[in-house]
């Protein structure tokens, strides 16, 4: 606490006698910690609370001796306390108006007793006792003079070895402390600076032109006049003459409120207060401090004026606006307060105090402001913008006037942005957004020499005909236009603007230029939007008509570049760039046109090539998709397929690969042939090409005969061999992405095998990115449907990482992962290893996975594993809490999660004692209670496990009792062979129950049972033959108790 | 003129010329006679077309409105400087003018350099878009021919100080992109590259060329109708 004492503190300068703290809010922040520390030193540490000062803290103290109670020995002029130290000294001595303190406990006591005063005590303690520690601990420990940090350890330490009594640990132990509390100090007083308002010339000059539009005559009036005593300003904005400057003035102003005199103000750096006045002579002002450090103008006058404080309140809704427009943000606060870190040393330098108003000035002239406006001109966007800024405006009224202006820039931006559905990054441009319109306008000297050369070009492209602005556009054109500063730079001088009213002129070579340049600008994402929203789109889309090629080819390549984002996207499709880019594909076909072209012309695949480019973009959008199809897109870029160009197979397949999601297309896709062309090109030696083109087969192969066309144009042998280059990730992606779907069909899995495709697949489990993992597990699930792959994959180690990946996160994976396992699980021999690797519990605990297809996927893959495993009944019941889980899944919503949790307790069920404990976790009402449904799936799987559960105790009646009977007859009525067979199962089950027969034969059971005894399945024959004979056999019985 | 005469002349341009067809000269020969009119009659004389009127053509056609870049033009058809355009001229010169190749149109007319144009035009000079902004022939673009050329391209500020002074800038950032050996001047080796560089600056000191609209219908207005010119 010493060192901040002394540096922190603000001493008065009063050069005589014992200097007193002044009172500013730093001060009283001060002692307030030291106070909360004393107070607390008592409970903290009551060890050291006992310790013995070395010299007594002593002070003038107003306490009366009357408010010492128990422990004290109180007289009329003296207090001792009756704690005494080992030579029967009192800890506390008070003789009016002096005390003498000796033990933080004492200390702590004395501030508990002092109450409402303890501040004002602690402050006079402090300003009594300059330099506490030494008092406390001995000179040994003055702190103060070390020069650092370290001094004071190497002499803490030099302590402890001199001499080892019990005391001095005590004392090491409160050095610490104090040390600790004097770090906590500083930072606490570093806040509290950083804190405090900082006033510079620009806040101050603010403050006092609002206060002048609101003053004069009159009620409404706040003032009746305020008025600057100089009205020299200086080049830094203060008014102060130089030498009181130095002392951080800004200006003097006289105040004349309503009510009160006229009031002399100084406007400093630390804040407002009135100074002595004007002296009569001359005009002088007496600089002398004469009341409270107020945080501003407007505080101090709310204070010395009551109709000031009234009227402000009426006036406040319009003067904050004001005030937040006028003073754009406060960030320059902030700077000052940096600098004021470093200057806090020698806080009184001139040269320091000088430094920082010029710093602050040159922050604020970066900073943001509301300029944002200019720089969005399309109506729409506009529009929302003033809505928003109405109605935050309305909204803010309570809101401290420190709400930084451009944060609600950003605020209003962003809920544009939202307007507008923007999907790409665009909270970090909004911030560049508004920033760079500014840099435009004030932070000059910071620009690049390009920005200028720029500007100057802009201006000929303004003001000069066709031919300066040829020159004006090519020579733009040599500027680095891929780097953000040239791109930011031409639209921030307006360029953009031109450029896209160019396109509207007549002049071929003019709008030829201003494409070049649009096109290349265009890569960067901010551009992109500024040309949508200066309506640069549709006059682009318009030029897609022009008969000039190389015209359509830039502006295509314009579109491509701009229609990454759904907004500009639908503005293509809106003005019909859509079937205009699509007619662009249909220069291809006359390739061998004449060479008769004009000057300015390039080929017709290069046209078609940028067509394909533009639509590669605007096919991201579902709309624009069938728009493209509606275009008659699909059979052009069949044909431009065929081609042998990588430059234009690449977006013409990228195009297809984006549509193919949509079903339409893919009828398309195999009705055009162009799976041929896709399977050709995966020899391509192009990886882009190669990679798009197993995208596209990826997306077809859903399809079963498309899987078929893949494998008779040969297209398996090169995905085969491409699964063995993994430099490239997003293309291995693809192609196992392929390898996968075309694995659904049989025939190609046998390809694959022959084609050692599925090893290499194995290979591929480990150290990837999961995209490719998901694909290439899912191929392995497929293959693992035939049982020499799953050998294959068992020899190769397959199960193993397989395995491994069952504890993975992703859900994509997951599934497939569970599906493959599964697979695997067939094959006892790799079921052992599988349960070896603890597989079975993995599995079990996806069944808690939050994504149902992952719960149902693990549900299945657990029915082959149950159903293989040595020993499953064992197996299953190790597992804590499982059947219960497994149960309580019944309750899911999910049809598909209901039927495989169905599979599972069916094979659960097998184990007599497993099924006791379901039918204990009550898995009858809850299987009761699905009964009603329409999924054949779920119907099947259900009755199914109806029929296991029926082989426990009275679970017959239970279910019958839960009125699962009638509902599993009409399953009679479905249309899938595998519902009747495992419902005629259960039913035959439940009609050893007589209630059941009844219920059965009111439901018409009968007949239909009938007609399922005549079915080709026998199972099912005789399962429905059982089950009516049990009725039958229940009838003769009533027949016959009747008639005995 | 006789058809067997108009027969005669249409073979040999056309044998010379790769870029119209019969048909297309054919019409070029017979636009070229309805322009020169009567005089045409007259034996012994030159026919052509003289400076005024080639520039009416080019203003009223082609749209071009500078007379400097006119007056080059005209200077880029009359290849033996006789001071009018004879009908061989016309129809080489329009050959490049309208569908010349970028290396035809840069050397302006320098493309037919095979023997019998040479044998045709025995003093030919070798005039081009280069030449057309040479203003005084000695083979480079100096500073001060391109600020000639440049002074009416920008528009004026009222604001400005200088009214030149933008147009000097031009003219430097002009060199800056084009003056390839640093010498202050463009030299034809400059344009060329500068010109393959970036087809735009072919007509970087003013439009000498038609604009593709003008051209297109002054084709489709000469080669409209096969029969009406066939029987002349």
């Amino acid at each position: 606490m010493g060192v901040a004492l002394t540096r922190s503190a603000q001493w008065t300068a009063a050069g005589h006698g014992a200097k007193t703290l002044e009172v500013t809010p730093l001060n009283e922040a001060i002692v307030k910690e030291i106070m909360m520390f004393v107070e607390s030193f008592i409970y903290k540490y009551p060890q050291e609370a006992n310790y013995v000062f070395v010299e007594p803290l002593e002070w003038k103290t107003n306490l009366d001796p009357s408010a010492f109670g128990s422990g004290y020995a109180v007289s009329e002029t003296t207090v001792k306390s009756e704690e005494v130290d080992k030579n029967g000294e009192p800890l506390l001595y008070l003789s009016v108006p002096q005390i003498k303190i000796r033990s933080f406990g004492q200390l702590s006591r004395m501030l508990y007793i002092a109450k409402s005063m303890k501040l004002k005590e602690a402050q006079a303690c402090i300003e009594a006792n300059r330099n506490p520690v030494a008092k406390i601990l001995g000179l040994d420990y003055n702190i103060i003079n070390g020069k650092n940090g370290n001094s004071f350890v190497s002499s803490v330490l030099d302590k402890m070895n001199k001499d080892d009594d019990p005391e001095s640990e005590i004392k090491m132990k409160i050095a610490l402390q104090l040390k600790q509390l004097d770090l906590h100090l500083l930072n606490h007083s570093l806040k509290h600076i950083s804190l405090e308002i900082r006033l510079n010339s620009g806040t101050v000059k603010n403050d006092i032109e609002l206060l002048k539009q609101f003053s004069g005559k009159g009620e409404q009036t706040v003032l009746e006049s305020i008025e600057y005593t100089s009205d020299y300003e200086f080049s830094n904005g203060c008014r102060a003459p130089p030498w009181r400057q130095i002392q951080g003035e800004i200006c003097y102003v006289l105040v004349k409120p309503h009510d009160a005199e006229i009031l002399c103000v100084t406007c400093s750096k630390e804040g407002v207060f009135l100074n002595g006045g004007k002296t009569d002579d001359e005009g002088q002002i007496n600089y002398e401090r004469k009341g409270e450090i107020y945080k501003d103008l407007v505080t101090l006058l709310k204070e010395k004026s009551a109709i000031f404080s009234e009227n402000m309140s009426k006036q406040e809704v319009k003067f904050s606006e004001q005030l937040q427009k006028d003073q754009p943000n406060k960030a320059p606060k902030e700077e000052v307060a940096v600098t004021h870190k470093t200057s806090i040393t020698s806080r009184k330098s001139a040269q320091e105090n000088r430094i920082n108003l010029g710093r602050s000035q040159l922050t604020k002239r970066l900073e943001p402001s509301l300029n944002w406006r200019t720089s969005v001109s399309s109506k729409e966007s506009r529009n929302t913008l003033r809505d928003t800024q109405v109605e935050k405006h309305g909204g803010k009224l309570e809101k401290s006037r420190s709400s930084l202006s451009s944060g609600r820039a950003q605020l209003i931006r962003k809920s544009v942005e939202k307007i507008e559905e923007i999907i790409s990054d665009s909270s970090s441009e909004s911030e560049e957004d508004e920033e760079q319109p500014d840099h435009r306008q004030e932070a000059n000297a910071d620009l690049p020499s390009e920005y200028w050369q720029i500007q100057k070009l802009v201006k000929y492209l303004k003001g000069g005909n066709q031919t300066a602005t040829v020159i004006a556009l090519c020579s733009m054109k040599d500027f680095n236009l891929a780097q953000e500063t040239c791109q930011l730079a031409i639209r921030d001088v307006g360029g953009l603007e031109v450029l896209i009213n160019l396109l509207e002129t007549d002049e071929v070579k003019c709008k030829i230029g201003s494409l070049k340049i649009l096109k290349e600008i265009s890569h960067n994402p901010q551009i992109r939007r500024n040309i949508v929203d200066l309506g640069g789109l549709p006059v682009m889309v318009n030029i897609l008509d022009s008969p000039h090629k190389s015209l359509k080819c830039l502006a295509a390549e314009t579109i491509a570049n701009v229609a990454k984002f759904k907004r500009a996207r639908r503005v293509v499709r809106r003005h019909g760039g859509i079937t205009k880019l699509v007619a662009l594909l249909d220069c291809g076909k006359h390739s061998a046109e004449p060479a008769q072209s004009s000057l300015y012309e390039t080929r017709d695949v290069e046209v078609a090539r940028c067509g394909a480019l533009a639509l590669w973009s605007c096919s991201k959008s579902y709309a624009n998709k069938e728009s493209i199809r509606k275009a008659g897109g699909i059979p052009l870029l069949a044909r431009l397929l065929k081609t042998s160009h990588e430059d234009m197979l690449i977006p013409v397949v990228g195009t297809l690969q984006e549509c193919a999601s949509e079903e339409n297309y893919r009828a398309a896709i195999k009705a055009e042939r162009i799976i041929e062309n896709l399977v050709k090109n995966l020899n391509s030696e192009n990886e882009q090409l190669q990679e798009h083109c197993a995208m596209a087969i990826y997306q077809c192969a859903e399809d079963e005969d498309t899987r078929d066309l893949v494998r008779l144009h040969g297209g398996l042998k090169p995905l085969a061999s491409l699964l063995t280059n993994t430099d490239n990730k997003e293309r291995l992606a693809a192609v196992t992405g392929a390898v996968w779907k075309c694995s659904i069909s049989k025939e190609n899995v046998t390809k694959f095998r022959e084609y050692k495709a599925i090893e290499t697949l194995v290979g591929l489990l480990t150290d990837q990115p999961e995209e490719v993992l998901v694909n290439v597990v899912g191929a392995l699930g497929e293959c693992c449907q035939e049982h020499e792959n799953r050998i294959i994959i068992r020899k190769c180690g397959g199960i193993q990482p397989l395995v491994n990946l069952l504890v993975g996160i992703n859900q994509a994976l997951l599934v497939n992962v569970t599906k493959a396992v599964g697979a695997c699980a067939v094959e006892p021999e790799s079921m052992m290893i599988i349960d070896r690797l603890d597989g079975v519990r993995l599995l079990w605990s996806l069944l808690k996975n939050p994504h149902p297809d992952v719960k149902a996927s693990a549900a299945w893959a657990l029915c082959p594993c149950i159903q293989n495993a040595k020993d499953a009944g064992e197996m299953v019941r190790s597992f804590v809490g499982g059947l219960e889980l497994v149960v309580n899944l019944l309750k899911s919503e999910n049809k598909e999660v209901l039927a495989s949790v169905c599979a599972v307790i069916t094979n659960i069920a097998k184990d007599q004692e497993n099924l006791a404990v379901i039918t204990d976790h009550g898995v009858v009402p809850l299987l009761s209670k699905l009964a009603n449904t329409n999924n054949d799936k779920l119907r099947r799987h259900l009755a199914e496990t109806i029929s296991r559960c029926c082989m426990w105790g009275r679970n017959r009646v239970a279910f019958g009792e839960h009125k699962a009977v009638a509902p599993l007859v009409r399953y009679l009525k479905s249309n899938d062979t595998n519902v009747h067979r495992a419902t005629a199962q259960a039913l035959y089950q439940l009609s050893e129950d007589a209630d059941n027969c009844i219920t059965m034969h009111e439901n018409g059971a009968v007949k239909l049972l009938l007609d399922m005894v005549g079915s080709p399945d026998e199972e099912l024959q005789e399962a429905a033959a059982g089950c009516i004979s049990n009725i039958r056999r229940l009838a003769l019985a009533i027949e016959k108790a009747r008639y005995s | 003129m006789n058809r067997k005469k108009l027969q005669k002349l249409t073979d040999s341009l056309n044998k010379n010329c790769k870029h119209f067809s019969k048909f297309e000269v054919k019409c070029l020969i017979n636009l070229f006679y309805n322009l020169v009119g009567e005089v045409m009659e007259r034996q012994g004389v030159v026919i052509g077309l003289d400076r005024n009127a080639f520039r009416n053509i080019l203003h009223m056609t082609f749209g071009m409105t500078d007379d400097m870049i006119m007056d080059r033009v005209f200077r880029g058809f009359d290849k033996d400087n006789d001071g009018c355009i004879s009908v061989t001229e016309w129809v080489y010169g329009l050959s490049v003018f309208l569908r010349g190749t970028l290396e035809e149109k840069m050397k302006f007319f320098q493309g037919f350099q095979d023997e019998i144009v040479n044998l045709l035009f025995p003093g030919l000079l070798f005039v081009d878009c280069f030449e057309v902004f040479d203003l005084n022939g000695d083979s480079f673009i100096s500073k001060e021919e391109m600020f000639h050329m440049l002074k009416n391209s920008l528009l004026k500020q009222p604001s400005e100080e200088d009214p030149d002074e933008g147009i000097k800038d031009l003219v430097e950032i002009t060199l800056k992109k084009m003056d390839h050996d640093h010498d202050g001047k463009l030299s034809f080796a400059d344009y060329e590259q500068a010109v393959r560089e970036e087809t735009l600056l072919l007509e970087a000191f003013g439009p000498c060329l038609p604009d593709p609209k003008s051209q297109k219908e002054f084709e489709a207005q000469v080669f409209k109708d096969p029969n009406e010119f066939s029987e002349v």
